[in-house]
């Protein structure tokens, strides 16, 4: 009741309509069982707008709109290298290049998952149980970075606490899931997808036109270059319209090495190899459904990712224009003339006496602002109106959840909730599908030779992976690109390890067995080693290397930038060298397996 | 280019519309091209595929 007070009761009809038509969908769907395979049985098309569409949410979550949607907010435009990579390498190099053969091949090798694509193409039980386990243990992570991204917004725009949002959200999840989620109904995530598109489309609207406009909205985010954060500004970060600083050697480096290692290329390659993405292209009837996805699937990424993106940074001049004046005692004048200064926040309390915020750390807080006014003169108290971080309480998950509260109308943020309930369940119904047949079919099944009789195992598997995913969900949840780390681990992980392989079996029929398996095992451990001994924010979680080095972060940490540069720069690489390498010292395939797997 | 300074930035903006463009003429182009027969495997795989998702 306390929420349908507060947000009014038609919103509350609105939102839970929405819900209960997608649960019906996916219970028709269930019944009916209308999805990619009984269109293929039927021998009918799924309708190329709908192949899309459904492509697009499931590659599409909370975690690149919330999540790479507030990086965005922090780094500004320098992200949009990402939408790019996105949509020629996620969306063109794939369906045009990756779709038809991963198509052929999984058909004539009767393969229905990725590993098992990749098991029989080199015809080892050890490649599909190795990435099998692979994936059922590291997916789970980037299925907390959906739900983290989707929760963040729940609890802005609920106003209700984060572990209530999380419990919730997974309520839901779940029960789309048993309704037939898993079984990628189509409809369903074309519905979901049109609902994503069109949200989308009316945030950039309002967004450009609340700020007057593409040139004047961009001009203003580029006048604002002072006012970045000090602790960015260290590290390279030159304006929200700017790249950052380029070299090597020398942190101020930093974050164009955190933006294009592990923003654009971890998650812009890895996307290639994306089990639960590469087993869609099997379930087409021909390459003409491919050829025709690829118009929507453009514009769909264009418009989810690049209007995030665009919002996020974009987000720093509404606030700097339109936000609640903040006040504080100025510590720094960063420019006389356009009243830009770096503020020491105070808060008033009960006796009418100014007190200095403070972290949780206990480290002094301090918001970079415009000037605005004066608050108590003889105090020397001022105004002043700040950039996102400052106004999402410093955690840059939050900046697209408070944008969305402060700038857009109430009824948008309703409507922006379910675009991401859409994005969210669309991509954790297919990871969690996948999590279940990873461990399924690709580990239990291949493991005792027990064909089809995994779906147990199968089942298990998906409440486990939940269970794994809720549990990241509630300990990893913290600011410091969280949503965005997660995500890049995953898919920086399943490029060095698949990638190469994966290549290998669709393209080179002197790609050996003892070649995939050497690229996905070198892969696998250098990206392991990478996150557990150099790359410092996640070595620093895991633990280990503080031991070996006396305390440091990072066995590079006197060797900056290296601490920062992805493991997806040096694994993937080395995982190619040794794929080539003993691919061509070992004996291949024989001629009737080859002519098995591509035919003559 | 439209109040972004930075050519680099300008240039990322500008591929990924360019990109989009690039899916959309593809896809126009090649809208009735790519047919192909169905064969034996296909019926298999789809029917294995039918199977282990109606048992899941």
């Amino acid at each position: 009741m306390l929420i349908a007070q507060t947000v009014g009761i038609w919103t509350m009809i609105a939102a839970l309509a929405y819900l209960f038509f997608v649960l019906f969908l996916g219970w028709l769907g269930y019944r009916k069982t209308k999805n990619a395979t009984d269109y293929l049985l039927g021998g009918r098309t799924t309708h190329p707008v709908v192949m899309a569409l459904s492509y697009g949410s499931t590659f599409i979550s909370t975690s690149a709109i919330v999540g790479f949607g507030g990086v965005a907010g922090m780094f500004g435009m320098s992200l949009l290298w990402l939408v790019f990579f996105n949509i020629f390498v996620g969306i063109f190099i794939a369906f045009v290049f990756l779709g038809g053969p991963t198509r052929r091949i999984g058909h004539r090798l009767d393969a229905h998952t990725f590993p098992e694509l990749l098991g029989r193409r080199f015809q080892s039980k050890f490649i599909q149980i190795f990435a099998g386990l692979t994936i059922f243990l590291f997916i789970p992570l980037y299925a907390a970075a959906v739900t983290i991204g989707g929760c963040e917004f729940i609890e802005e725009q609920l106003g209700i606490d984060y572990n209530t949002a999380l419990l919730l959200f997974t309520i839901i999840t779940a029960a789309y899931v048993v309704t037939g989620g898993l079984k990628g109904v189509m409809y369903t995530d074309a519905f979901q997808g049109v609902i994503m598109f069109v949200g989308m489309i009316i945030l950039l609207v309002f967004t450009y036109v609340k700020l007057g406009g593409i040139t004047t909205a961009h001009q203003a985010l580029t006048d604002m270059a002072p006012l970045a954060p000090a602790k960015l500004t260290a590290i390279g970060h030159q304006g929200w319209t700017a790249m950052p600083a380029f070299g090597f050697g020398d942190i101020k480096y930093n974050l164009w090495w955190i933006i294009i290692s592990t923003i654009t290329l971890g998650v812009g390659i890895g996307v290639l190899a994306q089990p639960q993405l590469v087993i869609r292209f099997m379930t087409v009837k021909s390459k003409k459904e491919l050829n025709r996805a690829v118009v929507v699937g453009g514009v769909f990424i264009l418009i989810t990712t690049g209007v995030a993106y665009t919002v996020g940074s974009l987000s720093n001049a509404y606030f700097l224009k339109n936000g609640a004046d903040i006040t504080g005692r100025v510590v720094k004048t960063i420019d006389q003339e356009k009243g830009y200064a770096v503020i020491q926040t105070v808060t008033k309390d009960e006796a009418g006496k100014y007190v200095d915020d403070k972290d949780k750390d206990g480290k002094a807080k301090m918001a970079p602002v415009k000037l605005s006014g004066v608050a108590d003169a003889a105090a020397g108290i001022v105004t002043g109106k700040s950039i996102a971080f400052v106004y999402a309480g410093y955690n840059d998950s939050k900046i697209i959840p408070t944008f969305i509260k402060t700038a857009m109308p109430g009824w948008f943020g309703w409507l922006f909730l379910l675009t991401l309930i859409s994005a969210a369940m669309s991509t954790l119904s297919s990871q969690y599908h996948v999590v279940g047949t990873s461990i399924g079919r690709d580990v239990y099944e291949t493991y005792t030779g027990k064909h089809g009789k995994g779906v147990g195992v199968t089942r298990t598997g998906i409440v486990i992976g939940i269970a794994i995913a809720l549990m990241w969900s509630y300990y990893a949840r913290s600011g410091g690109m969280i949503i965005a780390r997660a995500t890049a681990i995953f898919f920086g992980l399943c490029a060095s390890a698949f990638l190469p392989a994966y290549f290998g079996a669709l393209f080179f029929k002197r790609a050996t067995k003892a070649g995939a398996i050497a690229s996905m095992i070198t892969g696998f451990l250098v990206t392991t080693f990478w996150l557990a001994f150099v790359n410092a924010k996640e070595a620093e979680v895991i633990g280990i290397v503080q031991k070996v080095t006396g305390g440091k972060t990072s066995i590079l940490a006197d060797h900056p930038n290296w601490p920062v540069v992805d493991q997806i720069v040096v694994a993937l690489p080395i995982s190619i060298l040794v794929m080539i390498i003993v691919s061509l010292m070992t004996k291949k395939s024989s001629s009737e397996h080859l002519e098995k797997c591509y035919g003559k | 280019m439209l109040g972004i300074e930075d050519k680099w930035v300008a240039l990322a903006y500008l591929l990924c519309i360019l990109s989009t463009i690039l899916c959309a003429v593809y896809g126009i182009i090649n809208w009735n091209k790519g047919d192909e027969d169905v064969k034996s495997e296909d019926i298999k795989w789809v029917s294995e595929e039918k199977k282990v998702e109606d048992e899941l």
